[in-house]
């Protein structure tokens, strides 16, 4: 295609083609500390709508390896949100290598503490506010969990911060490189955080499950230890491949919630959650 | 132009490939193409850059996870039919794996097709129904069209597992031109032994034959055609000009071994080793896509998008048709 970009993000490497420059530079402006993959897993496509939308109001419909043929086109406006939708999307549906969860992920001495739960939970802002204590982040988005060794993979993209989170997030790390800020898209203002330098740097290297949290922005703080029949079922629902990968998917998942403890925690606000979490990470 | 000619040829013949082959390109053709777990196959045991071995290895795994569901599938429908003792013979992919076909060898599986005889459709999908599929057109025109006009059911969804499945009663709708003969499918259809049928190894390919060039626009072509070269692979092709002619698709099935030999040096008999009077645009048409994975060659498409409708249905009714969906 006219223009473009190829990254590997952890394990996953990917291209993005794009009928337009813009989307291109933001990508090697924001990735431009991340290595190129020797062959992408993937293929995305930014393409106009119609031979004239490259030019007139121009519209970007994201395609690739993997589509949602109900997904709705962006404006060139939106061409950063339209690439990492897409990613995203190609990893969702077609990565076969690991078992997705929708998770939030960060690392201390090689331990991951895994945060799941709904969009809106908190996952991204948690994460960043850890990450700027210290811990290492592997992602705001995927844990990647390989059916071989059990150990979480890396898959440090760009931060989605969304509405109230982008002010939260960036008072935690107020040196960090962003992306611009992209005002009424279909989920609201969103901004992209590039994550810290330990997060980019050791992208390589896995950690071992030690804790699993599922966290609910909003209410008083509570603690309640959720079974492993619980979490089973919830990560079933939490994971985009799980049916796809059949065996080694179920073998994966009973194995990460036998191991490891979970707790679900209702929270009023990030400082008070990072209180219970590095509690719960004391006493796991 | 770049196109899908790099698929068919590192399918062909995989020892070809050198090693700085343009492997993203031939990938994501593949991928688009439905063929990534064939190709995956194909090269399987070859000397590969590591990358695209792993990224193969993925593939077929995948690919065998695939299968296992498509036959799981199978197992349920037959399980629900049972009690029908009327006879079942599974269509395309979910055939190919369950009679070992080479055609079956990493190929993607999507809905579970079956043929049953015409008479026994109402009972079929009554019991269906009650195992837990259901309908997913809800619309009462789609719905009308589908019974009155078509050669299968509306398609069906299973509640808890999402798969769906086609139920044939033959391989071409009733308002095509061509009439197959489908006692004669179901007669000589082959057992596995389990309840289930596949179609004869001259039925199978005559069907990829009219699934491609008697109904449809050719998208998935490329995979058609290669189901066909694997199913001569299997069991030659004696007999089939015979039992294409008793369909009534002699035409579609010595083109589809023309394409078929121009692509992957196919083995047919000498009549059908040049290209004849249109397969220049057929192979332009099934050849449509680019290193990107993107449709191209609208013009083609398009008109074989038209052909699709004209085959499929009388000019009147086609008009009636198009004119019920565009006012909606």
């Amino acid at each position: 295609m006219r223009h473009q970009f190829t990254v590997r993000i952890g394990p996953i490497g990917f291209r993005v083609g794009s009928d337009w420059a813009a989307p291109i530079a933001a990508l090697q402006d924001l990735y431009r500390y991340y290595p190129s993959p020797n062959l992408p897993d993937f293929t995305v496509r930014l393409e106009a709508t119609h031979w004239w939308r490259r030019w007139l109001r121009p519209s970007i419909r994201i395609g690739g390896d993997y589509m949602l043929p109900e997904a709705a086109p962006l404006p060139l406006g939106f061409g950063l949100l339209a690439a990492e939708m897409a990613m995203n999307l190609q990893l969702a549906l077609g990565g076969r290598r690991y078992l997705l969860l929708h998770a939030a992920c960060v690392a201390r001495d090689g331990e991951a503490l895994l945060l799941t739960g709904e969009s809106g939970a908190g996952k991204s802002t948690l994460a960043t506010l850890l990450a700027a204590r210290g811990w290492r982040f592997l992602s705001d988005e995927f844990a990647l969990i390989d059916p071989e060794t059990g150990l979480v993979h890396p898959f440090p993209r760009l931060i989605s911060l969304k509405n109230a989170a982008i002010a939260t997030a960036i008072a935690a790390r107020p040196d960090a490189k962003l992306g611009p800020l992209l005002v009424g898209t279909p989920k609201g203002d969103i901004r992209h955080m590039v994550p810290d330098a330990l997060a980019v740097g050791a992208m390589d290297e896995p950690a071992r499950p030690a804790l699993l949290l599922y966290p609910r922005h909003g209410f008083a703080a509570e603690k309640r230890g959720v079974p492993p029949a619980e979490s089973f079922v919830r990560l079933t629902q939490a994971s985009t491949n799980y049916v796809a990968m059949g065996e080694a998917g179920f073998t994966a998942l009973t194995r990460l919630v036998r191991a490891v403890p979970a707790q679900a925690i209702d929270y009023p606000d990030g400082a008070t959650a990072i209180d219970q979490v590095e509690a719960l990470w004391r006493t796991r | 132009m770049a196109d899908a000619l790099i698929l068919a040829r590192a399918l062909a013949d995989p020892q070809s490939l050198a090693l700085d082959t343009d492997w993203i390109g031939l990938i994501t053709t593949a991928r688009a193409e439905q063929l990534l777990g064939t190709l995956a196959y194909r090269l399987d045991g070859l000397p590969l850059p590591e990358d695209v071995a792993l990224l193969l290895a993925d593939a077929r795994a995948s690919a065998e996870n695939g299968r296992r569901a498509a036959l799981w599938e199978a197992e349920m429908a037959r399980r629900a039919l049972a009690p029908l003792d009327c006879p079942v013979v599974l269509l395309k992919g979910t055939a190919f794996v369950a009679a070992g076909s080479l055609a079956g060898r990493g190929r993607s599986i999507g809905d579970c097709d079956i043929l049953v005889p015409r008479a026994a459709l109402d009972r079929v999908e009554a019991a269906l129904l009650a195992a837990g599929w259901e309908w997913v057109k809800p619309d009462p025109y789609d719905d009308a069209y589908y019974r009155r006009w078509m050669h299968e059911l509306p398609p069906l969804i299973h509640r808890t597992r999402d798969r769906m499945i086609d139920v044939h009663h033959t391989i071409l709708p009733p308002t095509a031109r061509i009439t197959p003969d489908a006692a004669a499918l179901l007669a000589d259809a082959e057992p596995l032994g389990n309840g289930l049928s596949v179609l004869s190894p001259r039925d199978l390919i005559v069907h990829a034959a009219a699934h491609l060039f008697a109904d449809g626009d050719l998208a998935g072509g490329l995979r058609n055609l290669w189901d066909i070269h694997c199913l001569i692979d299997d069991h030659g092709s004696d007999g089939l000009a015979a039992r294409a002619a008793h369909h009534g698709l002699t035409r579609e099935t010595a083109r589809a071994l023309r394409l078929c030999h121009r692509l992957f040096d196919t083995p047919v008999a000498p009549e059908h080793r040049d290209l004849r009077g249109g397969d220049a645009l057929y192979l332009r048409r099934v050849l449509a896509r680019d290193d990107w994975g993107r449709p191209i060659r609208p013009a083609t498409r398009f008109a074989f998008y038209v052909r699709s409708h004209w085959l499929r249905m009388p000019p009147a009714m086609l008009a009636r048709h198009l004119w019920t969906k565009w006012r909606r």
